[in-house]
C-alpha cells in the first residue's frame, strides 16, 4: 500500500473510531432527526392550516393583484408567479399548490386537482370573486402528504448540521488542543488530513442517514417514487459539499466560539431559504437566487424530485452538477486556506 | 563525534519581537543536548525551527550537513510539552495510528517494552495519569525509530517519581544511540541527562558547554546556607548573601568557613552545605526577575 493510502486509511479510521465511540453524540445524531420528522408530521397533519397557495401564469408586466382579476385580492391566499406551465401543473397534481391560474392564454383558465378539497374550496371563492370568468381545467393526482414533503427537508437539515458542525468544530478543537500541531510533526500532509476527515464524516453521515431514512420510511410510510441508488448518489454529493463547506470555515480558526458563530451564520439562512420546512415557491426572486448558491437547496430539491416525482439522474442533473461544482470549490478553498496552527 | 544537527545564525523575527536573534550551535550524534532558558527566551522558537515546524527568518538548520528536506519529518521524533490526542482511542490504537503515518516503523512490542506501556496498553488514552500519558507521548515520538528525538519540556507537571521514571526512559533511548534534543525548566534534569547545554536569553546564546564544564568555568566555591538569625551573630566577619529567611556564604574553603562560624558562636544545627548547581548558574546568567 502506498504511503498516501496508508496514511489516509489510518487517519480516516482513527477519526471514525472517535466518532463511533462517542455514544452520546452518535445516539443524538440517530434519534434527533427521527423525533423531528415525527414531531413535524404530528404538528402539520391536523387541521388548521389557513394558507392556500395559488400559482399564477401571467405576462411579466402584469401585477398579481385585483387589476389582473378580483380573485387575486382574496385574503388568506398566497398568489405567486410561476414561470413554467408544466412545472406548475405538476405541483397541482401533487397538491403541493392548490390551484393554477393562467392569464397568458387568450382565454384565461384555471386548474384544480379533483382530489383536492382545498382546490374545490378555492374554486368556490374564484367563482364568487366576479368576472371575468376563467375556463375550468381539471387534473388529478394523489396528495403529497406534508410529511412526505418535509421528511427530505428535515433529514437534509440534520445532515447539514452534522456536516458543518461535525467537521468544523472537530477541526477547530483539534487545532485549539494542539493535536493538529502534533499531526503536523508527522509525514501526514494537510490534504491527506482534510480528506480523511471528509471521508470519515461522509461515511458516517451516510450510514446514519440511511438508518434514519429507513426508520422514517418504515414508520411513516414515506413516499419513494425514484431510485434508491440515485438518492444515495445525490445524498453523498450533498453531504460532501456541505462537509467541504465546513472545512473552509475551520481552515484557520482556533476558537470554538468564533467557529460556532460562523457556522450559525451559514446554517441558519440555509435552514430558512433552502426549503426545509416550507416551499420557496413564491418567495422573492432574490432569495431564490441566493438559495441556488447553497448546497442544501440542491440536495432538497433533488431529493424531493426523486422521492416525490420519481426523477432519475437526468432530471436532477442540474442539482448534481451544482453540488459537484460547490464541492470542488469548497474543497479547493479549504485546502488552500488550511493551517495546522492558528 | 560528528554533528547530526547544525544551527547556523538562526533567527526568527516577528513584527515587534526578535524571538531568536542569531543562534549557532551543533548537536553531536548520539548525545543528549539541552536547550535552556527562561520563559520567552526563544528556546521554544529555536526548537520548533530545528524540528522543521517553523520557518526561520534568517540562518538555517542543517541535518547531517544538508538543509531540512521533505523527508526530515520521517527521520525525527517529537514530543511536545502539551499534546492532545484523539478522544476515545486506546493507547494501542494511538500507537497504531501514528505508526501508520511513517514509512519506517518500530515494532509495537518494542515500543511498549521500551516505554513501559504494558499495564495500560488497552486503556483509553484520555484516562491515563500524567506519567503514563508522557510515556505514551514518548512512545508516539518513537514510532518511526527516529534518528533525532526532540523532547519539549517532557516532565513538566509530573511528580518526582514519574519524572525520575521518565529520566530512566531517556537514558535507555540514549543508550540505543539516539540523539536527543530537549528543553526543560528543571536544571536538575538538564544536569542529570544532558551532555551539552545551551542557555539562551533574549534570543541569543549566553552560555554553552557540558553542565559540569560550565559549572567549573563559572564557580570554584561551595554554598553554605544557614538561618538569617544565626548569620546575625557573625557581625559582618564573613561576606553573606541575603536570601530572605536564610543567608548564603559562598566560599572555596568550606572547612575554613565552618571554623569561622563556630568561632562566632553560630549554631550549625540548620547548616546546609551544597555544591554549586546549574540552577545557580542559570539564575546568575539570566537574572532573577520574573518572566512571563
Amino acid at each position: 500500500m502506498s504511503g498516501f493510502w496508508r496514511r489516509l486509511r489510518a487517519a480516516t479510521w482513527a477519526r471514525s473510531l472517535e466518532f463511533l465511540r462517542d455514544r452520546s453524540s452518535l445516539g443524538w445524531n440517530l434519534v434527533f432527526p427521527v423525533l423531528l420528522v415525527f414531531g413535524l408530521a404530528y404538528v402539520f397533519s391536523g387541521p388548521g392550516q389557513p394558507m392556500f397557495k395559488v400559482a399564477v401564469l401571467a405576462p411579466p408586466q402584469a401585477a398579481l393583484d385585483a387589476t389582473l382579476h378580483p380573485f387575486l385580492a382574496t385574503p388568506q391566499v398566497q398568489f405567486y408567479r410561476e414561470g413554467a406551465h408544466e412545472e406548475a401543473l405538476h405541483k397541482v397534481q401533487l397538491q403541493r399548490i392548490d390551484m393554477l391560474l393562467d392569464f397568458t392564454a387568450a382565454a384565461p383558465r384555471y386548474w384544480v386537482n379533483e382530489r383536492s378539497p382545498k382546490g374545490k374550496l378555492l374554486e368556490q371563492l374564484l367563482r364568487g370573486a366576479g368576472p371575468p370568468l376563467l375556463a375550468r381545467e381539471q387534473t388529478s393526482g394523489a396528495e403529497v402528504r406534508y410529511v412526505d414533503w418535509v421528511a427530505p427537508g428535515v433529514l437534509g437539515m440534520n445532515m447539514m448540521f452534522s456536516c458543518l458542525f461535525g467537521i468544523g468544530y472537530v477541526i477547530v478543537r483539534y487545532r485549539k488542543s494542539g493535536y493538529l500541531k502534533r499531526l503536523n510533526a508527522t509525514p501526514l500532509r494537510a490534504f491527506e488530513f482534510l480528506l480523511s476527515q471528509l471521508l470519515s464524516r461522509l461515511l458516517l453521515i451516510l450510514a446514519v442517514n440511511i438508518a434514519v431514512f429507513a426508520a422514517c420510511r418504515w414508520l411513516l410510510h414515506l413516499r419513494m417514487e425514484g431510485s434508491y441508488a440515485t438518492l444515495l448518489l445525490l445524498t453523498a454529493l450533498g453531504a460532501f459539499s456541505m462537509i467541504a463547506m465546513g472545512l473552509v470555515v475551520s481552515a484557520r480558526i482556533a476558537s470554538e466560539e468564533l467557529a460556532g458563530g460562523i457556522l450559525n451564520v451559514l446554517s441558519t439562512p440555509m435552514m430558512v431559504i433552502c426549503g426545509v420546512f416550507f416551499s420557496m415557491d413564491g418567495a422573492p426572486r432574490a432569495l431564490r437566487i441566493a438559495a441556488d448558491f447553497l448546497p442544501l437547496t440542491h440536495l432538497l430539491s433533488g431529493a424531493r424530485a426523486i422521492m416525490l416525482d420519481g426523477a432519475g439522474i437526468a432530471q436532477i442533473g442540474y442539482h448534481l452538477a451544482a453540488l459537484a461544482a460547490m464541492s470542488a470549490v469548497y474543497l479547493s478553498l479549504g485546502a488552500a486556506l488550511f493551517k495546522w496552527r492558528s | 563525534m560528528p554533528a547530526v544537527l547544525e544551527v547556523r545564525d538562526l533567527a526568527k523575527h516577528y513584527a515587534r519581537v526578535r524571538a531568536v536573534d542569531g543562534i549557532s550551535f551543533e548537536v553531536a550524534e548520539g548525545s543528549c543536548f539541552g536547550l535552556l532558558g527562561p520563559n520567552g527566551a526563544g528556546k521554544s522558537t529555536t526548537i520548533e525551527m530545528m524540528e522543521g515546524l517553523l520557518r526561520p527568518t534568517a540562518g538555517q538548520v542543517l541535518f547531517r550537513g544538508a538543509p531540512l528536506g521533505s523527508h526530515y519529518r520521517e527521520r525525527v521524533g517529537i514530543q511536545f510539552q502539551t499534546t492532545a490526542l484523539q478522544q476515545f482511542l486506546t493507547v494501542r490504537e494511538n500507537l497504531a495510528f501514528f505508526s501508520a503515518l511513517y514509512p519506517k516503523r518500530r515494532p509495537l512490542d518494542e515500543l511498549v517494552a521500551l516505554c513501559r506501556l504494558e499495564e495500560f496498553l488497552d486503556r483509553d488514552a484520555g484516562k491515563l495519569s500524567g506519567g503514563q500519558r508522557q510515556r505514551l507521548l514518548l512512545a508516539i515520538a518513537l514510532v518511526n525509530d527516529p534518528e533525532v528525538l526532540f523532547l519539549d519540556e517532557p516532565t513538566t507537571g509530573l511528580d518526582p517519581q514519574a519524572r525520575r521514571n521518565f529520566w530512566d526512559l531517556v537514558r535507555d533511548i540514549r543508550a540505543q544511540g539516539r540523539t536527543i534534543v530537549m528543553t526543560t525548566h528543571y536544571m536538575e534534569e538538564a544536569y542529570v541527562l544532558c551532555d551539552e547545554i545551551v542557555i539562551v536569553d533574549h534570543g541569543k546564546t549566553i552560555a554553552r558547554g557540558s553542565p559540569r564544564a560550565l559549572l567549573a568555568e563559572h564557580y570554584d566555591d561551595s554554598v553554605l546556607e544557614l538561618p538569617a538569625a544565626e548569620a546575625a551573630k557573625l557581625g559582618g566577619s564573613i561576606p553573606l548573601k541575603d536570601k530572605g529567611d536564610t543567608v548564603e556564604i559562598h566560599t572555596p574553603d568550606v572547612n575554613d568557613a565552618i571554623a569561622r562560624l563556630l568561632a562566632a558562636g553560630a549554631s550549625l544545627a540548620s547548616l546546609r552545605i551544597r555544591p554549586r548547581t546549574l540552577e545557580d548558574l542559570f539564575l546568575e546568567l539570566t537574572g532573577r526577575e520574573l518572566r512571563t
